[in-house]
C-alpha cells in the first residue's frame, strides 16, 4: 500500500461521511455524518400513477411467490385445529428430529461465526498471494448444488471407501450417516453467508480506527473487542440470522449423508419429506410450520432489536 | 524526548517511498514534515508510529531503540487526517479509550477528560457521538484522544487537511498556542508550506522519499539548500541562471548602475499586489512589489525598466527551468 491508496481511502471515507444520501449496508442506513455540512435533501418525489403501479407490481410479486403461499401452509397445520401439531409434538422421534435439527444449527452457526470473523479479516485487512482465488472459493458452497456437497463429502468422510473417512472410521469416529456428517454439510452450505455479510462493512468502516486504538495502546484483543466488532455489529448479527435459517432448512446435502435413519440422524427437513411421501399431511405441514415459524421469528426479532433507520 | 531516525528505507513494491532518510528530531519542539504529496512523509510519521514498519533504518525514541516495538508501545499518540474518530463511542469515551485501554480508576479517567475536553473547548459536547460535531471539532476531539496518555511523542498526519481554509486556519494557530501549554514534542505533515512557515519550530522538507533540507523556517526561506527547497517554499522567478523570489527584485525606471534591462510585457494586480511581467533578453521575469511602489516608479505597459536583485537576497542555481509564470488575466492597473 503506498500513499496514494491511503488518500484514495481518505477520499473515500470523505465522500462516504458527506454522501447526500447515506449509505446503506447490511440494510442499516448510515447518514450522512454531519448535519451541517449535508447536502440538501432531496424532495420527496410526488406520488404519480407509476408509483402505485410499481408498488403494485412488487407487491403483487410477493405475494404470489411468498406470502401466500406459506400462508397456505400455515393454515393446512391448523386446518384439523391443533391436533396436527400435538401428535408431533407428541412423538417421539419428531422431537428428536427437531432437536437434531436445532443441535447441528447452533453447532454450524458457531462455526461459521467465528470462522466467517477471522476469515472476513484475513480478506479485508491482508494482502496475500492467491487472496482473490480463497475469495472465489468461498463462494463455491453458494454455486454448488448442496446435494452435490452432500456426495462430495460422502467421498472423502464415506466409512467404507472415502478417502479419509476410512482411517477416521478405524479410529471409531464415524462421519458420514452420522451426527458429525449432517454438522459438516451444514456448515458447508451456510459458510459464505457470514462472510459476505462482513466483507463490505470492513471494508466501508476501514483501518484508521483500528489503528488509532493500537496507538492509543490497545492490543490486538482489545482492539478488536473495543473498536472493531462494535462497527461490524449490526452485519455480524445478519449474517449469523441468515446463517441459521439457511442451516436449520438444509436439506439436500443433508439427505445424502445422514442416512436418514428414523430417531437418530432423521432431521427436520428429511422428516417433512418423509410425511409428505407417506401421505402424512398434516405433520408434513405441522413440522414445516415450526421451521417457518423460527425463520421468520428470527427475522422479526433482529428487525425490532436493530435500531431505527433514522427519519427526519 | 528527542526522535532520531537513522538510514530508514522504505518501499512498496517498486515504488520507493523513503531512501537512506536521517532526521533527529529535537525535544519539545514543533517540527513539520514538509513536502509534496506521495513524497514520503506520512510514511515516515507512520513509521515513527510503528503503524508501518520500516525496510531498513533504525527509529530511535527518547533514547531507546524503537524499530521494532509494536505501536501500542511506544507511548506515542497519532493523529489522522480523517479523525478516525470511534464512531460508536462518545466525545468522553473517545477521549477516555486510552485510559481505560490503562485500567486507570475511573476518578481519575473523569479527571483527566474533563481536563482534555476543556483544553479543546469541548466540554459541552462530552455526551454527543462524532457523527454530531463539525470537523474541526471532530480533529480537536482527536487530538484530545491522542494527548489523553501522556505521549512522549504527537504525531499528526495532515491534521487539518480535511478541513476547510477557515477552519483550518483557526485551528493552526490554536495548534501553535496549545503546543506552547502543553510542550510536547510534536511532529507534524503537511504539503502547505504557508502551514509549516507559520506553526513549526523546524522544518524537514522532504520529497521523492529524501530529506532536502532541515532548518528553522527562517532557514529554509533564506538560506535555501536547493532549488527544490526554494521552489516549494514559495513563489519563484528565474533571473538569469539563478532562481530568485519575485519580491527580492527591485524594478527601476532609470538604469541604477548595474541594473538588467527591459521591457514590461504584462502588469497583473491581485489585491495590494502587483506582478509585473518583464521581458528581458532571453527571459521573461516576475517581479512583485505593492501597489505604492509601483505607482511611486511611475511606469506602465511597455514601458522601458532595469531589474536589480536586492542586496542580501538568496538565490539558487537553476537545476530545471522555471515553469510558465502565473497565469491570471491581466488586470489593468
Amino acid at each position: 500500500m503506498d500513499e496514494e491508496t491511503y488518500e484514495d481511502d481518505a477520499q473515500r471515507d470523505l465522500d462516504r461521511e458527506h454522501g447526500p444520501e447515506g449509505v446503506r449496508l447490511a440494510g442499516v442506513l448510515y447518514e450522512p455524518a454531519e448535519p451541517g455540512e449535508r447536502a440538501p435533501r432531496r424532495r420527496r418525489k410526488k406520488k404519480t400513477r407509476a408509483t402505485y403501479l410499481f408498488r403494485f407490481i412488487a407487491l403483487a410479486y410477493l405475494f404470489f411467490l411468498v406470502a401466500w403461499p406459506v400462508s397456505l401452509v400455515v393454515k393446512n397445520t391448523f386446518a384439523n385445529g391443533l391436533s396436527d401439531l400435538t401428535d408431533l409434538l407428541s412423538d417421539p422421534d419428531a422431537i428428536k428430529a427437531l432437536k437434531l435439527t436445532i443441535v447441528v444449527a447452533i453447532i454450524a452457526v458457531i462455526v461459521n461465526t467465528i470462522f466467517g470473523v477471522g476469515m472476513a479479516l484475513l480478506l479485508v485487512r491482508y494482502q496475500f498471494p492467491g487472496k482473490r482465488l480463497l475469495s472465489a472459493l468461498i463462494d463455491v458452497p453458494l454455486s454448488v448444488s448442496p446435494i452435490v456437497v452432500g456426495l462430495a463429502l460422502v467421498l472423502v468422510y464415506g466409512g467404507r471407501d472415502g478417502w479419509f473417512g476410512v482411517w477416521l472410521e478405524d479410529h471409531g469416529f464415524q462421519v458420514i450417516f452420522a451426527t458429525p456428517g449432517i454438522v459438516l454439510a451444514t456448515i458447508f452450505v451456510a459458510l459464505p453467508l457470514v462472510i459476505r455479510e462482513l466483507v463490505p462493512v470492513l471494508e466501508e468502516i476501514g483501518i484508521e480506527q483500528e489503528l488509532a486504538a493500537r496507538s492509543l495502546g490497545a492490543n490486538a484483543v482489545q482492539t478488536f473487542r473495543r473498536i472493531t466488532l462494535p462497527g461490524i455489529k449490526w452485519a455480524l448479527i445478519y449474517g449469523v440470522v441468515l446463517s441459521l435459517a439457511r442451516s436449520l432448512g438444509e436439506f439436500g446435502a443433508v439427505k445424502v449423508v445422514s442416512g436418514n435413519v428414523l430417531g437418530q440422524t432423521r432431521t427436520a427437513t428429511l422428516m417433512v419429506e418423509e410425511k409428505y411421501l407417506n401421505f402424512d399431511k398434516g405433520g408434513a405441514y405441522a413440522t414445516s410450520f415450526l421451521l417457518v415459524l423460527v425463520a421468520v421469528s428470527c427475522i422479526v426479532v433482529v428487525s425490532l432489536i436493530r435500531p431505527k433507520e433514522k427519519r427526519k | 524526548m528527542s526522535i532520531e531516525i537513522a538510514g530508514v528505507g522504505k518501499r512498496f513494491g517498486d515504488f520507493v517511498a523513503l531512501e537512506d532518510v536521517n532526521v533527529s528530531i529535537p525535544t519539545g519542539q514543533l517540527t513539520a514534515l514538509l513536502g509534496p504529496s506521495g513524497g514520503g512523509k506520512s510514511t515516515l510519521l507512520r513509521i515513527i508510529a510503528g503503524l508501518e514498519e520500516a525496510d531498513s533504518g533504525r527509529i530511535e525514541i527518547e533514547g531507546v531503540d524503537a524499530t521494532h516495538v509494536a505501536p501500542q508501545k511506544r507511548n506515542v499518540g497519532f493523529v489522522f487526517q480523517h479523525y478516525a474518530a470511534f464512531k460508536h463511542l462518545s466525545v468522553y469515551r473517545n477521549v477516555a479509550f486510552g485510559l481505560e485501554i490503562r485500567r486507570r480508576p475511573k476518578p481519575e479517567i473523569k479527571t483527566r477528560v474533563t481536563e482534555l475536553l476543556e483544553l479543546v473547548h469541548l466540554e459541552q459536547f462530552a455526551d454527543r457521538l462524532p457523527s454530531q460535531l463539525s470537523g474541526g471539532q471532530r480533529q480537536r476531539m482527536a487530538l484530545a484522544r491522542a494527548l489523553a496518555v501522556d505521549p512522549g511523542v504527537l504525531l499528526l498526519d495532515e491534521p487539518f487537511g480535511a478541513l476547510d481554509a477557515q477552519v483550518r486556519k483557526e485551528l493552526r494557530d490554536w495548534l501553535r498556542r496549545l503546543h506552547d501549554e502543553v510542550p510536547v514534542t510534536t511532529v507534524f505533515v503537511t504539503h502547505d508550506q504557508e502551514e509549516a512557515l507559520e506553526v513549526a519550530d523546524e522544518i524537514v522538507v522532504i520529497n521523492a522519499g529524501r530529506v532536502e533540507q532541515v532548518g528553522s523556517p527562517d532557514q529554509l526561506y533564506d538560506t535555501p539548500a536547493n532549488d527544490f527547497v526554494m521552489r516549494f517554499l514559495g513563489p519563484v522567478t528565474q533571473l538569469g541562471p539563478d532562481l530568485v523570489r519575485p519580491h527580492d527584485l527591485e524594478l527601476h525606471a532609470t538604469d541604477p548602475g548595474d541594473g538588467l534591462p527591459g521591457t514590461i510585457s504584462r502588469i497583473t494586480r491581485v489585491g495590494f499586489e502587483l506582478r509585473v511581467e518583464v521581458a528581458s533578453a532571453d527571459q521573461v521575469v516576475l517581479v512583485t512589489l505593492t501597489r505604492t511602489e509601483f505607482a511611486a516608479l511611475g511606469v506602465e505597459q511597455g514601458s522601458p525598466v532595469y531589474l536589480r536583485l536586492a542586496h542580501g537576497a538568496p538565490t539558487v542555481p537553476v537545476q530545471t527551468p522555471v515553469a510558465a509564470l502565473d497565469e491570471p488575466d491581466p488586470v489593468p492597473a
